[in-house]
């Protein structure tokens, strides 16, 4: 890895619902309410790259987008630092946290709520650039025709509004509108989640792209597995606002060290899975709101122990590169393989 | 084989735009036999969900049926009354939608739906239709139904409230379940789980399934066959194992090729160019010849018939990628 453009140290981040006028009258007789408490995150620490491309999974509510956001600057964290090229953002003047905002760019999954409806494609795109002192005013519709170009958009398009382009057209637009502030680091927000797969697939095809021609590094913020496998070096696998397993995609896919990574891989269909038997991991992910003791994923894990209940496994080094928070690391003796019969079966 | 329980011949529906016209469904057929998982595999604007719509009579103004044909039980659906189609929903027909909260009336509890629609359909008692309810939430995997039947939807995830659809839904096991993306709202994990419980579901009451998806690779575990739609047209039918490791037609195996999992990391995804036509302007021909790597100037002038393939298969192609073209 190289020397890491981003760092997060110790981020959490908690959205509280304070009580509303009727419940604090409540607790003045006593009902004893308190506020409600979130935790999106939890204590998270992850180091990405230069070039690197980082893929972020899990299940709706496991707290990967507010990641991305935290990384992408929209949201601050509650505790924690975030490094950008090793200063942390408290530490930088105005002008250099301004550049360091600008430097990392999200890209959101909807591009129809992310872009104005009311403006044209050349303001959408065109308009930060100019306001960051990128391109002076009138340099502005050649270098949006540049941009344009550069993700496979006619210039000649520029004119128009949002609504008059396809889904993965859009997708693109997003994408230039990223761009054209010369970011060193893209978060891709569920990016292609929307698309067909053949857009998918051409829209893939250009962040790779992308990623030689400007040396971008990507957070991929995805659900969905076999889109991350394609296009991660290394891989982050979160369960209720933590990270339980951070490896190279190559090692994820091919041997998954965590319970929970090796359940979800497993249900992902695939291709080749011929007419096979659906068996499931049992159970929901818990809420945020009361997650339980010790490690998140003791409730529906078949291999818990009394351990799991009661104690927040770390974030351990059990290879080269390859992290896992698992106690089942620590136990002497061979450890519980496959955990789910039916893909033996269907590799058989 | 035994007969089919459900067959559709030349079916064509059409909406009327300001632009025209527009040919959502152009003469699709197609056979579904008892206990039979069908996969109808298409991107968005391919036709598929108004295919399944219209099997069930849920075209709306200004959708219609223009033409062709839908045999239950080799007893014709197209013409029939709203009151006879309305007994037939629910009992012998039945679907499930993407978003359930659309299916469940949100003002209601889930006792109040279930035993409606029991009702709706059998002479039982209140009293014994809901002990059915909560036996069919306890076949859908919902944890202590008794209590569960009380609740409303909003108080239920986005997956038990599928499981609350499907339960409804094979209330009356019905002869044909059409399901559109009912999973792709969800979770791996819970669509595995709702997967796994449609699986066995369907097994036991012998339900045979229409399942409408893009998703290829959810088509690959569930279904027996496939039948793959483009720009309102069946282009390609087969076995789920035929299909998936020969396909026939050019858009299926580009449809393969854009699949993330099937292809080497690092290397660029095969692509299929363009976009599927607006229908408002499906080109001439061949539908997909302006994408297709084949396409030829035959392609542009004449639209491919339906050819037979050997082992039961059928394309719509001039120019396949496999298999001989059996002699009519």
């Amino acid at each position: 890895m190289n020397a890491p453009i981003i760092e997060l140290d110790g981020v959490s981040k908690r959205f509280v619902k304070p009580l509303d006028a009727a419940e604090k009258v409540a607790n003045l007789f006593g009902a004893g309410l308190s506020d409600e408490v979130v935790r999106a995150v939890d204590d998270v620490s992850l180091a990405i790259g230069e070039g690197e491309v980082v893929g972020l999974v899990g299940e709706s509510g496991c707290g990967k987008s507010t990641l991305g956001r935290i990384v992408a600057g929209i949201l601050d964290p509650s505790i924690g630092i975030v490094r950008f090229k090793g200063r942390a953002s408290e530490t930088l003047s105005g002008a250099e946290r301004r550049a360091a905002q600008l430097a990392v760019q999200m890209i959101f999954q909807d591009p129809m709520a992310s872009l104005n409806p009311r403006r044209r494609v050349v303001e959408i795109i065109g308009e930060a650039p100019v306001v960051h002192g990128i391109v002076p005013a009138a340099g502005m519709d050649a270098y949006v025709c540049e941009m344009m170009r550069r993700v496979g958009l006619d210039p000649a398009s520029r004119r128009r509004y949002p609504h008059q382009f396809s889904g993965g057209q859009r997708a693109r637009i997003g994408i230039a509108r990223a761009l054209a502030v010369r970011p060193q680091v893209l978060v891709c927000d569920e990016s292609t989640a929307a698309l067909d797969v053949s857009i998918q697939a051409q829209v893939l095809n250009l962040f790779m792209r992308l990623r030689q021609e400007f040396g971008l590094t990507y957070l991929f913020v995805s659900h969905d597995l076999g889109v991350v496998q394609h296009i991660a070096d290394r891989v982050a696998v979160m369960y209720l606002g933590r990270i339980v397993e951070l490896a190279p995609a190559d090692a994820v896919f091919s041997a998954p060290n965590h319970p929970y990574t090796q359940a979800l891989l497993d249900e992902v269909p695939r291709l080749e899975a011929k007419k096979k038997k659906f068996s499931a991991l049992k159970g929901e992910i818990p809420s945020p709101l009361r997650p339980p003791p010790g490690c998140h994923f003791h409730p529906r894990c078949p291999f818990a122990f009394a351990r799991c209940r009661v104690d927040r496994p770390a974030l351990k080094e059990i290879a080269p590169d390859r992290f896992s928070a698992c106690h089942l690391n620590d136990e002497p003796g061979p450890r519980p393989g496959k955990v789910f019969e039916h893909r033996a079966a269907a590799a058989g | 084989m035994s007969e089919p329980i459900l067959s559709v011949r030349d079916l064509v529906v059409t909406f009327g735009t300001r632009e025209g016209v527009l040919t959502a469904v152009n003469g699709v057929s197609f056979d579904l036999y008892p206990a039979e998982v069908l996969g109808l595999v298409g991107e968005s604007g391919s036709g598929k969900s108004v295919t399944g719509l219209a099997i069930l009579g849920l075209i709306d103004a200004p959708g219609r049926i223009a033409s062709g044909s839908i045999m239950l039980d080799g007893a014709e659906l197209l013409g029939r009354s709203e009151e006879a189609l309305r007994s037939l929903r629910g009992r012998r027909l039945a679907m499930i939608f993407q978003d359930p909260m659309n299916t469940l009336n949100p003002v209601l509890r889930i006792d109040t739906q279930m035993i409606e629609a029991i009702r709706a359909h059998e002479r039982v008692s209140e009293r014994a239709a809901r002990e059915r309810a909560r036996q069919a939430l306890l076949r859908v995997g919902i944890p202590s139904p008794e209590e569960r039947l009380d609740a409303y939807p909003h108080q239920f995830s986005g997956g038990m409230r599928q499981r609350i659809a499907i339960a409804i839904a094979l209330l009356h096991r019905p002869a044909v379940l059409v399901a559109d993306e009912p999973t792709t709202a969800l979770d791996v994990t819970i669509q595995a789980q709702i997967l796994a419980e449609v699986q066995s579901l369907a097994a036991e009451t012998g339900t045979a399934m229409l399942w409408i998806t893009h998703d290829l690779s959810v088509i690959a575990g569930l279904a027996d066959r496939i039948a793959v739609m483009y720009a309102g047209r069946i282009v390609e039918t087969g076995s789920v194992v035929d299909v998936l490791e020969r396909p026939i037609h050019p858009y299926t195996d580009g449809l393969i090729g854009s699949v993330p999992s099937r292809n080497k990391r690092g290397v660029p995804l095969a692509q299929i160019p363009g976009m599927a036509p607006s229908l408002a302007r499906v080109p001439p021909g061949c539908p997909f010849s302006p994408r297709c790597p084949r396409a030829t100037v035959t392609c542009r002038g004449t639209m491919p018939a339906e050819t037979p393939y050997a082992g039961a298969r059928m394309a719509r192609c001039h120019h396949p990628l496999a298999g001989e073209p059996l002699a009519a």
